[in-house]
């Protein structure tokens, strides 16, 4: 095959796995940082990776209501382990983020903004429900009547390659959400791992130019219908499920049910939920003075509406009660999202059960909703 | 000396001086701060002091002795703005252990002659003693949230203090949940934030040492962290430490201990 | 559904997220004992030149290194040469600009929010029901009303504060009243010298007559005093698309991305202040919502 050749765009080709570090390379000679699956002090974080090496292969996650448990099985995948806590926000909407700087000279305020030039990431191995997430919280930071430029200018320059999940956890229900395990649209790469090769569908004309003179063969109708059964047999195992039909009026015309005060009494309003989910949004904008008065950094920072200070203002709290604070959190993500952005606000991931200390489970709680409703 | 800048006078109560070092530790904002204020009294940094009345007061330690009850009452007429510095100021610290137990018999174990001791048979906060303008938590006190209380009372301002928890601060810096991930058990949840997460950062489950929050939810933390203890009784013992006589902190102990859910008993 | 297009703020840092504008204060008009109005003047004249509101819009005050805080416009949005807020003495920011002398600059962010629907109320009655610092975001209105008085029917203020002491630009009452405006004032507490009205807003509705086919309540103050408003509008057949509520909560941003004012759907923000009564029927009720 001729070295320049490439690939066209929504064919799906197959190459040898280890021709993946070439495809790395590239990535990092084009710019890329590239970001993936890493495994640290014993647990998944999303980290540089040089090579395939650093990826999580032979591992997979065990996860469960307030359980979380990587584990070494021996196999020979590289993709295999379902994402931790963390998520690609905390690339295209950092966890901190300075703002400007202001100084006092002659009683006007001068400002300076800092000079850190934007990243471009390349995520390897974004997953069906977090590319679901991301391009919810496009719609949150992109919108025609407000650009946060911070995640413009990140998102702007990402490149994408997504996975599809071959092996969902214990808290997966992206079928119920209709967000995964198959990836549809949005990627510049998709990658299908089978048992000896990866298949990569291309999805833009970045990541044709990136496969150019890469040695590969499209894949054939057997290799195609081998991701196809893996996927139904993914599909066929995700570990909870959620009746979406009713939402979010179930929700909406719930709001004074009981049922928000029983979990109320098991919420810790600790905001991990939050925290952790890939498309909760909420930030808040904090200043540091200098003792003089006379300098401020304005730094812009996570918040959750799980924080008691929330929804404070002069005058009195408005969610003063951690049922309310629990209410507010599941009847956006499930209810007030949709007419926000025209979607739900949940991709079916499942970090908030996983990383809820308390156990709190949503695939429980929506139907304790529905149950004593009728 | 400037007549303008607001006098400051340090004290200490009982402690072991760790607030007051972090005071010492703040090395280059240590300078802008004597240029901002008069460091009046504050014999840990310097023999010579000023008398009052001062403007702000830090005052580390807690009472514990019949001699600091009578002190702290001085210190108080003699100050504006008094803030309590630290945990054993906010809640008794560490100290305050004897407040579950016979402060006479742990004397007995230490000390070779405890009939020449002179103390309280409880470690209390300085709250308990007198009004308190401002409590800055911490074992020790978190030196960005000390300077932050002088820059806003410098500039007429109420100071901008974490109100949510610990583990708000852990995702923020990128540390993977210790109790969800490892089964440590960790106050986290109900403790709030102002440390930087620095004990979960390094692997470890938080200790509490800033206290609850305002309205944390200590007995559904109870029964998360029951269900990971690696000791019998871990859970109760967590509660009763740096900040163990935080009433929050107080209540959740005093619930295992009396339900029985105290998981010693069992195994005993 | 209220829909209102609502064009870019002119005083907005596009490039960089929430850095103000900057603006001069030029005058300070003490009001009442906790509220002072400041004039503002943006120091660069282009963005002065470029800058409009409408009335019930509120623009982000910024104090370095205290904070933001949201404040109604309280000025003629037909005067080009100067924005005024009437800003009540309660938090961080509002005592740091308390401490402003004119010369002064404050950092200014805006104008953002949805706003009183004027061209919407053209020939009808308007009923305008307020309590407090409910006032200030609905002087513009009155305002507009005064410049263009022919084209509304019978107009009425019905304005409470807490004392006598606490009623806010009562020197203009008697234009108002010049332009066949009826002002009608009340207090919770009166003093010696009070002759007036003393109880709550809503217990007066009882003395006006409502025309329900053509009226429109407009309302801001107080939650409490908001709902029985609404309550006692609503018992006067006043239908529900014909009540305007300004609404209040922690806003952080203005621009509908920092989450913390919603109301349910609403970014206050962005989809509010200034609310149909309708869009935010079914959440009004719940508690802690």
């Amino acid at each position: 095959m001729p070295n320049d050749h490439k690939p066209e765009i929504g064919s799906t080709i197959v190459i040898q796995k280890e021709t993946f570090n070439a495809i790395l390379s590239r990535l990092k000679e084009k710019g890329y940082e590239t970001i993936g699956p890493r495994v640290k002090n014993d647990t998944l974080i999303y980290a540089p990776i040089e090579q395939m090496d650093d990826l999580p292969r032979g591992y997979i996650t065990e996860q469960d209501a307030a359980r979380f448990h990587l584990k070494h099985t021996g196999h020979s995948r590289y993709f295999d382990a379902i994402p931790g806590a963390q998520s690609w926000k905390q690339f295209l909407f950092p966890p901190r983020a300075e703002l400007f700087a202001l100084r006092k000279v002659n009683n006007l305020w001068e400002a300076s903004t800092p000079e850190t030039k934007t990243p471009s990431y390349a995520f390897i191995g974004v997953r069906a429900c977090e590319l679901a997430a991301i391009q919810i919280q496009d719609n949150i930071f992109m919108r025609s009547d407000f650009n946060d430029p911070i995640y413009r200018a990140r998102r702007e320059r990402v490149f994408i390659l997504t996975v599809d999940c071959m092996y969902p956890a214990g808290t997966c229900f992206c079928v119920s959400m209709e967000t995964g395990p198959r990836v549809k649209a949005g990627f510049d790469l998709n990658l299908t791992e089978l048992e000896d090769v990866f298949l990569l569908t291309v999805g833009s004309e970045i990541a044709r130019d990136l496969l150019k003179g890469i040695p590969f063969e499209l894949a054939s109708a057997f290799l195609l219908r081998n991701a196809d059964q893996g996927l139904e047999r993914a599909a066929s195992q995700m570990g909870r499920k959620l009746d979406i039909s009713n939402l979010p009026d179930l929700i909406l015309n719930n709001l004074d049910h009981p049922h928000w005060q029983e979990v109320g009494a098991r919420c810790l309003s600790c905001t991990n939920c939050t925290q952790v989910c890939p498309t909760c949004f909420c930030w808040d904008a904090t200043d540091e003075m200098s003792l003089d008065g006379k300098e401020t950094h304005r730094e812009r920072v996570w918040d959750s509406c799980f924080n008691p200070g929330y929804s404070y203002q002069a005058g009195g709290n408005t969610r003063p009660t951690i049922r309310s604070r629990y209410r507010q959190w599941l009847s956006h993500k499930l209810g007030t999202w949709k007419q926000q952005n025209g979607t739900l606000g949940c991709v079916g991931c499942g970090r908030c059960i996983t990383w809820c200390p308390a156990e709190i489970d949503l695939t429980k709680e929506i139907p304790m909703l529905q149950e004593e409703a009728r | 000396m400037d007549k303008n800048k607001p006098t400051v006078a340090v004290y200490k109560f009982s402690s072991c001086d760790g607030c007051q070092l972090s005071l010492l530790n703040m090395e280059d904002e240590l300078l802008n701060l004597a240029d901002a204020v008069d460091l009046a009294y504050f014999i840990e940094a310097s023999r010579a002091t000023k008398p009052g009345p001062y403007d702000i007061a830090l005052v580390e330690g807690s009472v514990t002795t019949p001699h600091e009850v009578e002190r702290i009452k001085e210190i108080r007429q003699e100050a504006k703005f008094l803030i309590a510095l630290g945990t054993c100021a906010t809640a008794g610290g560490v100290q305050a252990l004897r407040n579950f137990a016979d402060a006479g018999e742990y004397a007995k174990i230490v000390y070779d002659h405890p009939e020449y001791l002179n103390y309280l048979p409880t470690a209390t906060p300085i709250s308990e003693h007198v009004k308190v303008d401002l409590e800055l938590w911490g074992c020790p006190v978190n030196k960005a949230q000390v300077i932050e209380v002088v820059v806003a009372l410098l500039n007429n301002r109420k100071p901008n203090l974490p109100t949510y928890s610990v583990c708000l601060q852990c995702k923020r810096r990128g540390t993977i949940c210790v109790l969800v991930d490892k089964g440590i058990p960790c106050l986290g949840p109900a403790t709030i934030a102002g440390c930087g997460a620095l004990c979960p950062a390094s692997g470890r489950g938080c200790y509490g040492c800033f206290g609850p929050f305002r309205d944390a939810n200590v007995p559904a933390l109870t029964e998360a962290l029951q269900k990971v203890e690696r000791y019998p009784g871990e859970t109760m013992r967590l509660y009763r430490g740096i900040s163990g006589n935080a009433p929050l902190f107080v209540k959740a102990a005093d619930a295992i201990l009396s339900t029985g859910t105290d998981t010693r008993k069992e195994t005993k | 559904m209220v829909t209102q297009q609502i064009a870019r703020p002119a005083a907005i840092n596009t490039e960089h997220l929430l850095e103000p504008q900057w603006a001069e204060v030029t005058s300070i008009t003490k009001e009442i004992n906790d509220v002072s109005t400041y004039w503002l003047k943006f120091t660069d004249p282009a963005i002065q030149k470029a800058y409009t509101f409408e009335p019930g819009q509120f623009n982000m005050l910024y104090m370095p290194g205290f904070g933001e805080s949201a404040i109604s416009i309280c000025s003629d949005s037909n005067d080009h040469s100067k924005i005024g807020h009437s800003v009540r003495f309660v938090g961080n920011v509002t005592n740091a600009i308390g401490r402003l002398k004119v010369g002064d600059v404050i950092g200014l962010r805006g104008p953002f929010g949805t706003y009183w629907p004027m061209k919407e109320l053209e020939g009808k009655d308007v009923f305008i029901s307020c309590g407090g610092i409910g006032l200030p975001p609905l002087r513009p209105a009155i305002y507009h009303i005064l410049h263009n008085r022919e084209k509304y029917g019978k107009v009425t203020l019905l304005y409470g504060a807490r004392t006598p002491a606490d009623l806010m630009y009562t020197n203009e009452f008697d234009d108002w009243r010049k332009a066949n405006i009826d002002v009608q004032v009340t207090v919770d507490r009166g003093d010696s010298s009070w002759t007036g009205r003393v109880g709550v807003v809503p217990m007066w509705f009882y003395q006006f007559r409502f025309d329900s086919r053509k009226t429109a309540v407009l309302t801001c103050g107080p939650e409490i005093m908001i709902h029985f408003v609404i309550y006692e509008a609503l018992a006067r057949r006043i239908p529900l698309e014909s009540i305007f509520v300004s609404m209040e909560r922690n806003m952080k941003c203005g621009q509908g991305s920092c989450g913390h004012c919603q109301l349910g759907p609403y970014f206050i923000c962005k989809d509010g202040p200034v609310f149909r009564f309708d869009a935010i029927q079914p959440f009004f009720n719940v508690e802690e919502f």
